[in-house]
């Protein structure tokens, strides 16, 4: 019962991350060019590079620069954070669920969306409270700053890169698709960018860059779903009717379809994803660039909205494929299958309901969207190694402001080379596996030791580091005897673990490492921590003493 | 800051007040949502026909189309309840409680 029940919350949650790879892995036909697109997409690049001068101007400090001075509004972070969580992949992978199979869409979208309440109601306040530019700074309050801030930086870092990795292939795969491009340029030029609106702009311009895409794809989304409901009259009876009667599978796409899969895989990627998304630095790092708790709060309930709003959308705009693509012969090759794929169900209806020119507006967004999600992962590793390991553990805290931002501009562009030379070495890999592994790793290295240091008492330096690199080393090392490295890569007829995702173990023996070394930790500097704790309490819930917004 | 006025307000009964209400409204909302949850996909689990069945029998919208889409409402209305409670009540005895420890 357990079990069954696990499974079935997994497998809804587990899908999406598998359908959004879908969406970007494996062979692409190269599209030819798209003028309008391109247009547009240039447009997008001028007025975002245009904001990032502006954000240059009125970055001064280090709080502005890690965190926008802490000015962002709720409003203004929940855009942000909803344009984080609608990516290219989620878009036109949901819709393309829908298109194929009609309600097990709707199902996914609910999967991905009830985190967040759940993190409002634990974690965000607290979050808000207590920190200042990164996670790291709430995981250490307490304790240890060298060896927490080494751990948060590691797991941060690990995590940045392998999602890193898997957004710059799939921005080449994408770009390829949409407008023709080569992929090494495509790379390259999402390099370049996500360089420039970090190096100059800092959260700020990356906040902002992100606002504007998703205020973009959301007109976009709303535009598409009004002009699928304009075809039916607006009633949806005759849209789900319709839909019925075109589609190969009839009646069953207004019901739940065939969810099968190992259950434990799919249990263990459905922790990874609830969790991890509560351990994922350029997540977590969007609730220090507001004023207080009570804005961080308001976050949360606009990207909730939004987010909740664009599933609804991306549902019509599925079953509007069905209606407006699937019957069209000009959107499918000579077997009937859909041009470049069913990932490519919302893009054709965009070129149905408004021509080229809305086709073009689509696919710059699809685009502007990974510029986005990569400027804003780029600023939370360059902090981490900035904020965290430079100031902290190498200058033990008395590190230059101006210095300390050298070094994270330093950072960037090494990052940016990195991604860059990466993202061309990684072309043919499995990026939903790399996707599923930042998420794996922030669920069992991350959170565990974030949550913990809020709501438990008696963690103490100790335990968090032990178990903290046990869930981290676990992940990693389960990963590699897993299916995917080492069956596939390494070539080895059967894996030691059996199971393609490690969050499950991996956040079972970081929850109980942390717990066990640090209840047998008797040290006097265990029983320091162990007092420090309710000063903590008193700030992480009043707010006192908290950083706040940096007036000018 | 001040770890006397640290200790002041952890003995403060209002702030052990505060606390305790805000505490265990999150801890309900959170059981509120994911009892949702479970139950949605408890019945895809067993009782997917009734997701797929129809709201009436001339129409072809399924029930599973309301109760989806009253999922995604349920979790925005949800953080608005609290968001609401916490913004107002919450932040008001917080301030409340500080006024009082640091005139």
């Amino acid at each position: 019962m357990i079990r069954r029940l696990a499974a079935a919350t997994a497998l809804a949650l587990a899908s999406t991350l598998a359908l959004a790879a879908d969406a970007l892995a494996g062979t692409v036909q190269k599209q030819p060019l798209n003028v309008a697109a391109i247009a547009m997409f240039v447009g997008f690049v001028c007025l975002t590079l245009a904001i990032t001068y502006w954000a240059s101007k009125r970055n001064r400090s280090a709080a502005d620069y890690y965190a926008a001075g802490g000015r962002i509004t709720g409003f203004q972070n929940g855009l942000a954070i909803a344009g984080d969580y609608m990516s290219a992949a989620s878009f036109l992978g949901i819709s393309a669920l829908v298109f194929s199979s009609g309600y097990d869409g709707l199902i996914y979208s609910i999967g991905f969306l009830v985190g967040w309440p759940i993190i409002l109601f634990l974690i965000a306040e607290r979050l808000r409270n207590l920190g200042k530019y990164t996670f790291a700074d709430v995981a250490s309050y307490r304790l240890k700053q060298t060896e927490i801030r080494t751990l948060s930086a590691c797991g941060s870092l690990v995590v940045v890169a392998f999602y890193l990795i898997a957004q710059m292939v799939g921005a080449g795969k994408l770009i390829q698709l949409l407008f023709g491009l080569d992929y090494t340029v495509a790379i390259v030029l999402v390099g370049i960018l996500m360089c420039l609106y970090v190096l100059f702009g800092g959260m700020l311009a990356t906040t902002w860059v992100q606002i504007i895409k998703a205020v973009l794809l959301l007109a976009g989304a709303t535009f598409m779903a009004l002009m699928v409901m304009k075809s039916v009259n607006f009633d949806f009876n005759t849209l789900f009717a319709e839909a019925i009667k075109v589609h190969p599978k009839g009646e069953a796409i207004m019901s739940p379809g065939g969810l099968v899969n190992d259950p434990i895989s799919a249990f263990s990627l459905g922790l990874a994803l609830m969790f991890g998304t509560a351990g994922l630095p350029h997540i977590l790092m969007r609730f220090f660039t507001v004023s207080d708790a009570k804005q961080a709060r308001k976050s949360v309930l606009y990207a909730t909205g939004f987010i909740g709003y664009f599933y609804i959308l991306t549902f019509i705009i599925g079953f509007g494929a069905i209606l407006l693509v699937s019957t069209n012969p000009a959107f499918k090759d000579a077997t009937g299958a859909l041009l470049g794929g069913n990932n490519m169900a919302a893009v054709h209806l965009a070129n149905a309901v408004g021509g080229s020119v809305f086709l073009g507006f689509i696919s710059a967004v699809a685009f502007a969207t990974i510029l986005a999600v990569v400027a804003g992962l780029t600023l939370a590793g360059a902090s981490a190694v900035s904020h965290d390991l430079y100031a902290s553990v190498i200058k033990k805290g008395k590190a230059a402001e101006k210095d300390e931002i050298r070094v994270s501009k330093v950072t960037t562009v090494a990052l940016g080379v990195v991604a860059i030379v990466l993202g061309i070495l990684f072309e043919k890999q499995n990026i939903a596996f790399m996707v599923g592994l930042a998420f794996s790793i922030a669920a069992s290295c991350n959170f565990p030791v974030l949550l913990l240091s809020m709501y438990w008492k008696r963690l103490t330096t100790r335990g968090a580091m032990v178990g903290g690199w046990m869930g981290l080393v676990t992940a990693v090392v389960l990963m590699v005897l897993g299916p995917t490295i080492w069956v596939q890569i390494l070539g080895h007829e059967k894996p030691i673990y059996p199971y393609e995702y490690p969050a499950l173990f991996s956040m079972i023996v970081a929850f109980a490492g942390i717990w066990f070394f640090s209840i047998t930790d008797n040290s006097t500097a265990a029983e320091g921590e162990r007092a420090l704790f309710y000063p903590q309490f008193v700030r992480s819930q009043t707010g006192l003493g908290a950083s706040g917004a940096v007036s000018h | 800051m001040n770890d006397s006025i640290y200790l002041a307000i952890q003995e403060n009964p209002r702030f052990k007040e505060l606390v305790a209400k805000r505490e265990r409204f999150a801890w309900v909302l959170s059981a509120i949502m994911l009892a949702l949850y479970s139950a949605f996909i408890l019945l895809i689990a067993y009782a997917p026909q009734v997701l797929g069945a129809k709201l009436s029998p001339g129409t072809s919208i399924t029930w599973g189309i309301p109760i989806g889409v009253g999922l995604i409402l349920s979790a925005f209305v949800l953080t608005a309840i609290y968001v609401r409670r916490a913004n107002g009540e919450f932040d008001d005895l917080n301030q409340a409680i500080l006024n009082e420890v640091q005139p």
